[in-house]
């Protein structure tokens, strides 16, 4: 089992390993880990923090990807989910109180994607651009159009605070994706998922839940982008309606892209997906490392992300297995040539 | 009540000046951002202040809104308009036919690629000239001493990223002392400053070999800032933070020592429209083409408190 999922992932964990090498190159403590203040300082630690908004939003966009769909408005529920967090902490609502209402309105955001696509029988690209377009004006009327500030300490702690040396979010991401990995694999759900992103009526038809289980699929990814969003504007102390979470429901789709799942739906991995999110992390943190103007930013992680999937495409994979088959053989019959010529 | 005495105060004032009352018709881009907020709701004070009435068109950033609406204030015969145009080409036609109804308009904070003749002036911020101001005050704060210096850049090709960068590099050129040693984009935004910062910090032993931050707006300082305090330094004494823009927040950092100075980038640009078109009114004195608002320098010695304190409410 174990080994199973270590094959899976091992594209993705080459491929980190190639990019810290090339990073180290440009800027050589890349890998360097330090102790200040009792908390964890360096680069690699920053790319875990940092790409924890990325990686919650890859572990429901994995699963809705997974049922073929796909949920371009995490985004907008991030910037809903920080507006009504941040409003609710500076009206007194209370840290339990702030978080369980930013929970259950991504909840909520989720619901409303999950009944258009599984009830109404909307497209999924279709239905989640809705909220994609409205989102934003929705976050702005609870922010009022500015940037909402909040000072309490205990929803900073959230996004900048740490736990044994390690910051919030770095620790929060992993637990949800370990959480929905065991949900998924410890059950029958995640093969029940996959059953109905390989085809739907059939799954239907074999007495699987197909509408409650895609809503189920959809409210997961609006939880996740609730958890972004608490910890976007956590960071800031703020809620940026305008900004926060602006694109990065395009980023959460290449983390699954990454990840080397497929968008037609079926199979997945959400470890793979995670790996794929810390990806796109260590290219942009790299990228800010390497001090090159930011001009290049743009292209340099274009170029690397299409040699990333290049690299990582069917065809290429076959042509690869190929080869080695090929070499395999060849050297196989050069043995028996050997061996005939030695008798 | 105070408020009514000073209004009347204010109307009593002014009755003299503005003999009869004027009609301003006003298309505003939309309210995409706080500083776009503070500008409406100082033009209306200003308009309140003069007894002007003004007519308020929010064009929610479709030029096409701001076309229909200078032709509804052409066709209800209004005395001037203000137009804040959201984007810099196809206004001729429309401003042919202001200019043949005889209404003057005013171009406020963007331009216009149309003949200087179809408006009458157009008020607006220099943005090179906030990036020398910011520059500036940094050449006099570390008089002589060497100086390294990170930069927050705006969006990447934007004309507010591209002149402050370059007012800034004009600042300090000559300036052997003081040396930008990096330079990225933060997007405008507190989450991408603060992000940068993080990796200039780390980049820079630490932040250790950082004197100054410069960023191209004050959201990204205020990110930045908290990245600094993160680390375990002092932002406005370990390093120096000088912004442009003069948004509440930063005076709330100036006021607790976090942030050093800022530049103002003033949202009050109906003010002086407003007495560009009074001179016009009342004896046809034709205004310069380019009318250029103060970018001043606030810094903690401003009372940054009382700044905070009249902005607040602004709309930002």
């Amino acid at each position: 089992m174990m080994s199973r999922t270590l094959r899976r992932i091992a594209p993705q964990l080459v491929t980190l390993a190639v990019l810290a090498a090339l990073i180290s190159v440009v800027f050589p403590g890349f890998l360097e880990i330090s102790v200040s203040d009792g908390r964890l300082v360096g680069p690699v630690i920053d790319i875990l923090k940092r790409g924890a908004t990325v990686a919650l939003l890859a572990i429901g966009m994995t699963l809705v990807i997974a049922t073929r769909g796909i949920d371009l408005s995490v985004g907008a529920t991030i910037a809903i989910t920080g507006a009504v967090a941040a409003w609710s902490i500076s009206n007194g609502l209370g840290l339990a109180g702030a978080l369980s209402l930013a929970i259950a309105v991504g909840l909520v955001a989720g619901l409303w994607n999950g009944v258009l696509v599984a009830i109404i029988g909307i497209q999924p690209i279709v239905a989640t651009l809705i909220l994609m377009t409205a989102g934003r004006g929705v976050a702005q009327l609870i922010t009022e159009g500015r940037i909402l500030t909040f000072s309490h300490d205990g929803l900073a702690f959230l996004g900048s605070g740490d736990v044994l040396g390690i910051p919030v979010p770095a620790l929060l991401w992993p637990v949800t994706g370990i959480a929905v990995a065991l949900l998924m694999r410890r059950t029958a759900l995640g093969l029940l998922i996959e059953a109905i992103g390989i085809n739907r009526r059939a799954s239907a038809l074999a007495g699987i839940n197909a509408r409650l289980l895609l809503i189920a699929v959809y409210m997961t990814s609006g939880l996740c982008a609730a958890l972004a969003g608490i910890i976007t504007a956590a960071d800031i102390r703020g809620a940026d309606a305008n900004n926060a979470g602006l694109w990065l429901e395009l980023d959460a789709i290449l983390a699954v892209v990454i990840g080397g799942n497929s968008l037609m739906g079926g199979r997945f991995s959400v470890a793979a997906s995670l790996f794929g999110a810390m990806i796109i992390q260590t290219i942009d943190t790299g990228i800010l490392l390497a001090g090159f103007p930011s001009e290049y930013n743009l292209v340099i992680k274009a170029a690397l992300v299409v040699a990333i999937l290049v690299l990582q495409s069917p065809r290429l994979a076959s042509t690869w297995i190929y080869w080695g088959m090929r070499l395999r053989n060849r050297r196989a019959a050069d043995a028996a040539r050997i061996r005939e010529a030695g008798e | 009540m105070k408020r009514l005495l000073t209004m009347t105060v204010a109307t009593l004032a002014l009755g003299g000046a503005a003999a009869s009352a004027q009609t301003v018709g006003f298309s505003q881009i939309g309210s995409e951002s706080g500083w776009r907020a503070a500008e409406t709701t100082l033009t209306q004070q200003q308009a309140e202040e003069r007894g002007i009435d003004l007519r308020f068109s929010d064009a929610q950033q479709r030029q096409e809104n701001q076309i229909a609406a200078i032709r509804s204030f052409i066709a209800q015969g209004v005395d001037a308009i203000l137009l804040a145009p959201v984007v810099a080409t196809g206004w001729d036609s429309v401003l042919e036919e202001a200019q043949e109804a005889e209404i003057p308009v005013v171009l406020l904070d963007r331009m216009v690629d149309s003949d200087p003749s179809l408006y009458l002036t157009a008020v607006g911020s220099d943005l090179v000239h906030e990036g020398e101001v910011a520059g500036q005050w940094l050449v006099d704060t570390v008089a002589g001493e060497d100086c390294r210096v990170v930069e927050l850049q705006g969006t990447t090709g934007s004309s507010p990223a591209i002149d402050r960068a370059n007012g800034f590099r004009a600042a300090i050129e000559g300036h052997d002392n003081i040396e930008i040693v990096r330079s990225q984009t933060g997007n405008f935004t507190r989450t991408e400053g603060k992000e940068v910062m993080e990796s200039f910090l780390q980049a820079e032993n630490g932040g250790a070999d950082i004197c100054a931050l410069y960023a191209h707006n004050d959201d990204m300082a205020i990110g930045a800032i908290q990245a600094i305090e993160e680390a375990g330094l002092a932002p406005g004494s370990d390093i120096l933070v000088v912004s442009i823009d003069a948004v509440p927040d930063i005076f709330l950092a100036m006021s607790e020592g976090k942030a050093n100075a800022t530049v103002e980038l003033t949202p009050n640009m109906a003010g002086p429209a407003f007495d560009a078109l009074d001179a016009y009114w009342n004896d046809g004195t034709m205004p310069p083409n380019f009318i250029q608002t103060e970018s001043r320098l606030y810094t903690q010695s401003d009372d940054p408190m009382a700044e905070y304190e009249a902005r607040r409410d602004l709309g930002y």
